[in-house]
């Protein structure tokens, strides 16, 4: 279909479309809860390369990348909570990266990573490439809430590693990178979060109990407008990240967290009441309820938690005086 | 969504923005005169002008403007210092389209133009002590006698019925049969004898509403409005024009007043904005905030493409009031015990704004629909749930049970 090749540019094999259209592949694989390896290779691994790769780097892996038959990934996180450049234990010397990575999208089917290392200059970090093949990288799959996306640790030993934008400049290119991913997850996030009122909208429709649908009692009416408000409030949020993600303006930063706080917030609730106005049937392993419950906690967490996007959101509006 | 006026919408704001750049009224012009004279004063200039009531027919004041030109007109206008005219939007906004709807050619003619030059103020005369949320279940009785109908009953929640010089009212016509059917709707001068007018002291300590008290108060037949027992398809008219206020700025305690406030306000030894819990019930803020902001942006696009703005719109009170609530809540923690302190002069910069929203959004929460009459709104007519039974269909009206 071409989604994966949306935004990257037509001189490496890509459609150069826009962001708005990819919003709306986001969207719609939110509301599927597509059990794909997108968000990890087109919203980070992707972005990382238009943003920090040099030429040769982009045409490495971005025709690839446009087709489908590369896969990227990112891993930052080395557990122990929110990440900073002080914390990171990976580092790389001579061309060669060590360390370890936690709970990363799709690490085992992936052909190359984009790695944050510690980095003694600059911002304290640098970014790094690393072919999955590499002698060097082993991963060790892991458990998680979504057994529908695959997710793995990774151990880097003396791997070969490229590097990724400037030397210490890692930080600051991630930043930028979650900005952007945070737009587009915003998207897929809206989509699960409407999957999710549509879903509790039918099944109260159709349900009856003490001779009517349970639709018409006010207590689950009032629930559904709460998702409703909260769905139409993110949508709005949503579209202006995608707005100031397309024209890449000043504004990117508040704008992308405004999108992800308001998509993660009404996601979480959407597909928890779900499962509540299914009754008992929304708590069974036969329905879907649970794909979007599981989905939700997934992408609350996998590019930082509500509570960091608060953060970030207010950094945005210090910074910038907007608000 | 477009943030840009297409090329005829920017003209019309440039006329717009020339116009009162050249007429805003002056201190020195508005010298000695009282809010409602200023009020008229500013309204007769703009209609004069071609720029009052502009969404009306030419006959009437207006210019046949389309709904985004008469929001850039209101945005031209926030930016200008020009006299609160808010004592008309009843009128303008309720009582106008109704009698546009279903008034006779000389009645029009006799009032529309004054309503949009601001010389006649009108209330609207409907909710009851009986009948909020379920307006239909109202009791203000009217009986025929020769050509005049005679009113019994009483009136509430009436904006501004001290000062007005008509109303628009809805009484029963008839208790037997199911409570829609027996309703007629009327116009009456509020000067009338036997119309009392009390007004309400609100838990703000402000009056802005009033009872309406009507004893054996006699309004010709001929201002009537509709068929007797037409009186609620009437009042739908009149309901449906309830001003979506889109474009508008909007009081209340804002993102900005919590986020000054808690920069110099502290917990611990720190500045309140460093707390992380702090800043992260901002940033809720802030999304819902953004989101009202870029939901009514939507809603423009809409209107510019000639849309016309639904139900949906019921959002932006919902959210927007228990938001201002809250906020205000929070900022009154955060000032520990000053917060207390109701006084506008204590604070020189801010006055009194956290209490005195705190006092007054438990109002706006319940008027023009209840929080929860606005998410039954948004549940039936958006989502399409279907209603709840009522105990009271196809029963005549004097056989409903009302719990007296």
């Amino acid at each position: 279909m071409g989604w994966t090749a949306t935004v990257i540019p037509e001189e490496f094999g890509g459609l150069g479309l826009s962001y708005l259209e990819l919003a709306v592949i986001a969207e719609e694989l939110g509301r599927c809860a597509a059990p794909v390896p997108f968000g990890s290779s087109v919203y980070l691994a992707t972005e990382a390369l238009l943003l920090g790769g040099n030429q040769e780097q982009k045409e490495a892996w971005l025709p690839t990348l446009a087709t489908g038959e590369a896969i990227g990934t990112f891993a930052y996180a080395e557990g122990g909570g929110q990440s900073s450049p002080k914390s990171l234990a990976t580092k790389a010397s001579g061309g060669k990266l060590s360390g370890r990575k936690v709970v990363v999208p799709d690490a085992e089917i992936a052909q190359f990573v984009i790695v944050a290392a510690a980095s003694d200059s600059g911002d304290g970090a640098s970014l790094y490439l690393v072919d999955m093949s590499d002698a060097g990288v082993s991963t060790e799959s892991v458990q998680t809430l979504d057994p529908s996306r695959s997710h793995a640790h990774i151990d880097f030993s003396s791997a070969s590693a490229q590097l990724l934008g400037g030397e210490g400049q890692g930080w600051g290119l991630l930043q930028r990178v979650l900005d952007r991913a945070a737009v587009l997850t915003a998207w897929e996030q809206l989509g699960g979060s409407e999957a999710c009122l549509e879903m509790a909208k039918n099944y109260a429709m159709g349900r009856y109990a003490f001779g009517r649908a349970i639709a018409s009692y006010q207590a689950i009416k009032h629930k559904l407008a709460d998702m409703y408000v909260k769905n139409t409030l993110a949508r709005s949020n949503a579209y202006y990240g995608a707005w100031a993600l397309n024209t890449d303006a000043a504004e990117l930063p508040l704008a992308a967290a405004t999108a992800r706080v308001g998509s993660t917030q009404a996601y979480y609730f959407s597909s928890k009441e779900n499962i509540q106005t299914h009754g008992g049937m929304g708590y069974t392993w036969e329905f879907d309820c649970q794909f979007y419950y599981r989905r939700s906690k997934l992408l609350a967490v996998n590019i930082g938690s509500e509570g960091l996007w608060q953060e970030r959101l207010i950094a945005a509006t210090e910074q910038s005086n907007v608000a | 969504m477009d943030f840009e006026d297409t090329k005829e919408e920017a003209a019309f704001r440039a006329d717009a923005q020339a116009w009162f750049a050249a007429n805003a009224p002056t201190a020195k012009e508005l010298e000695g005169m009282d809010g409602m004279q200023r009020a008229k004063y500013w309204q007769a200039k703009k209609v004069a002008a071609g720029w009052g009531c502009i969404r009306w027919p030419k006959e009437y004041g207006g210019r046949d403007a389309s709904a985004i030109e008469q929001v850039i007109l209101n945005q031209e206008e926030a930016k200008i210092s020009a006299p609160e005219t808010g004592v008309f939007s009843i009128g303008q906004g309720m009582a106008a389209p109704t009698l546009m709807t279903w008034a006779n050619d000389d009645d029009k003619a006799r009032f529309v133009p004054r309503l949009a030059t601001g010389e006649d103020i009108w209330c609207q005369l409907f909710s009851e002590p009986a009948g909020g949320s379920d307006l239909a279940a109202l009791r203000t009785k009217a009986v025929k006698d020769g050509d005049d109908w005679v009113i019994n009953g009483q009136k509430i929640w009436t904006s501004g019925a001290h000062y007005s010089d008509w109303g628009i009212l809805v009484v029963r016509t008839d208790p037997n049969v199911p409570k829609h059917q027996g309703l007629t709707y009327f116009y009456v001068d509020m000067k009338s004898p036997g119309i009392e007018i009390k007004p309400i002291r609100q838990i703000s300590g402000e009056s802005n509403f009033n009872e309406v008290y009507f004893t054996d108060v006699r309004i010709p037949d001929s201002q009537r409005l509709g068929a007797v027992g037409q009186g609620w398809k009437v009042s739908l008219t009149t309901l449906m024009n309830e001003r979506a206020s889109i474009g508008a700025g909007g009081g209340g305690v804002k993102f900005d007043s919590v986020k000054k406030l808690a920069a110099s306000v502290n917990i611990g030894d720190r500045p309140a904005i460093e707390d992380s819990a702090v800043r992260a019930k901002l940033a809720s803020w802030y999304v819902q905030e953004a989101g009202l902001k870029y939901t009514s942006y939507r809603t423009l696009s809409a209107l510019s493409r000639g849309a016309i703005p639904g139900p949906e719109n019921s959002i932006g009170k919902l959210v927007g009031a228990v938001k201002s609530q809250d906020m205000a809540s929070f900022a009154i923690d955060l000032l520990e015990q000053e917060g207390i302190v109701r006084d506008k002069s204590y604070d020189e910069a801010i006055g009194s704004l956290f209490q005195d929203t705190y006092m007054a959004i438990p109002g706006l929460r319940i008027a023009g629909g209840t929080d929860e009459i606005m998410a039954n709104i948004i549940a039936e007519r958006v989502l399409g749930l279907p209603q709840e039974p009522r105990a009271d269909k196809g029963i005549p009206f004097s056989e409903v049970p009302t719990g007296s």
